[in-house]
């Protein structure tokens, strides 16, 4: 089983866990429809697109509402905290959480006491919260865009509202920030850095880039950094080896844009809605290609 | 908005005199309330400015508001009048982080975006209504977006008044950026 936690932005919404479907437009969590537009149902909605592609485990997922105040965040991370030892994942995906360093260090205690260790991926405020604590070498993905990579690299910025100057104007050498956020330890042990081109990193050097297509507008659209971190997941839930989930993934969501055809007030839903063409259509493509295929699903490395 | 120590009002010398003064720190429960304190003091003319706390009072996601010393106890009523009193005052003893002040802009033809830190607000050129917004991790994002895109840029409610994070905090500072250029 694959988990995901996250918010929703209605501070109305209970804590809820369960597997998560689709009906009709919406995801749903025992009895909750949930609207996707952006955010952790973006993802998880992805995640369940990708599915469509591949066979891959059920989703389960611990959603809270939390507009911003924190207090949904610190609910659930107080339940995660309690219970989270009592589930088995292949993956589990942290996403949109208000940054709390001390609530971050309480729920990795937590995962590091689960029967077998998931792979851990980290995004949005939890991924921010994990760097801050020092902690970001206990992560297998963090799936930070430009402007986030440099608050990585930024070994004295507790937020990316703090990058400093120098470190930002760096923007356009990607490479340079990727080391430096290795060198400080504020990188987990791969990196997919979502941007103009699309880098994945692994103990302090690039091992892949990912540029076509390249759509301009996508920059614009909110939730692209969602959709690409559902489908990571749901691939590395797959089996897909680290480096090839991580190319696949920043290929597939690139290809959402090219099919979806988008502007730059295009909804990211139009982009989701386009997950299994683009990723089927990758996989036979590779297929057809070479005999064995060129993506391996194999054991996490 | 973030400019340090500007006159604000300019007949209130009185308020003018922390230019050269000692510096302290404000240190509010949340980011909304430094949000809140913020409006209250400059709305009243007060030399402050927002800053990212010292690192032993950290949490991962705060402001603090930095202000001149001598001034305290005026202040502190000030904020008390306004019921947004703070958790404590402390004495600034080594540089505080400062916030972005860079802005980038990026012009797709019917489109305009404006970043600043890791937020990017969208508007379409031809109505100034505001079509996207993206980048940030606090859960107010989406929250702000829900609010937000599909409404005229002046008539929206802003980052300011709906945003509780660092977050809503940049998003903010776009939405500004966006406004002096439309």
């Amino acid at each position: 089983m694959l988990g995901i936690v996250g918010t929703v932005p209605d501070s109305q919404f209970p804590l809820i866990h369960g597997k998560v479907r689709w009906v009709g437009s919406h995801i749903k969590i025992e009895d909750r429809r949930i609207a996707v537009n952006r955010g952790t149902p973006s993802l998880m909605a992805a995640a369940l697109n990708a599915f469509e592609c591949i066979r891959c485990p059920e989703i389960y997922a611990f959603l809270i509402g939390d507009t911003g105040r924190g207090d949904g965040s610190q609910k659930l991370y107080q339940f995660l905290v309690q219970h989270l030892p009592e589930f088995d994942f292949q993956v589990l995906t942290f996403h949109y959480l208000q940054p709390d360093v001390d609530w971050h260090n309480k729920v990795l205690f937590a995962v590091e006491t689960m029967q077998r260790r998931p792979i851990l991926i980290a995004d949005a405020g939890f991924m921010y919260a994990a760097k801050m604590s020092g902690q970001s070498e206990c992560y297998d993905f963090f799936t930070p865009d430009v402007g986030e990579l440099a608050f990585l690299a930024d070994e004295l910025a507790p937020h990316p509202f703090y990058t400093r100057g120098f470190i930002l104007h760096q923007n356009n050498k990607v490479p340079d920030l990727i080391r430096r956020a290795y060198q400080h330890q504020n990188a987990a042990n791969y990196l997919l850095v979502k941007g103009q081109s699309d880098y994945i990193a692994h103990g302090n050097r690039v091992i892949k880039t990912v540029d076509h297509p390249s759509l301009d507008a996508m920059e614009a659209i909110g939730g692209t950094g969602d959709s690409l971190t559902g489908i990571l997941t749901a691939l590395c839930g797959a089996g897909f080896k680290a480096t090839d989930a991580a190319v696949l993934a920043a290929r597939a969501n690139r290809w959402t844009g090219y099919y979806a055809n988008p502007n730059p007030a295009t909804q990211v839903s139009e982009l989701i809605d386009k997950i299994p063409q683009a990723l089927s259509g990758l996989l036979d493509t590779e297929h057809n290609e070479e005999t064995h295929g060129r993506y391996q699903k194999n054991t996490f490395d | 908005m973030l400019g340090f120590f500007k006159k604000k009002k300019p007949n209130s010398d009185k308020k003018e005199r922390g230019v050269s003064a000692d510096l302290g720190i404000l240190v509010f429960e949340n980011t909304s309330e430094v949000i809140r304190a913020e409006n209250v003091l400059k709305k009243a003319g007060w030399c402050i400015r927002v800053m990212g706390p010292p690192p032993e009072i950290q949490t991962g996601c705060d402001l603090v508001i930095e202000f001149p010393l001598i001034e305290e106890l005026n202040i502190l009523r000030e904020l008390n009048n306004a019921d947004v009193s703070p958790l404590q005052v402390v004495p600034v003893t080594a540089p505080l982080l400062a916030p972005v002040n860079l802005f980038q802009t990026k012009d797709f033809g019917d489109y305009l975006m404006v970043r600043a830190a890791n937020m990017k607000i969208t508007v379409a050129k031809a109505d100034l209504k505001i079509v996207n917004i993206s980048g940030g991790g606090c859960p107010d994002v989406p929250y702000l977006a829900r609010e937000m895109v599909g409404k005229p840029l002046r008539e929206a409610l802003r980052p300011k008044d709906l945003g509780h994070t660092l977050c809503g905090y940049a998003l903010e500072l776009a939405y500004e950026e966006l406004l002096r250029k439309c």
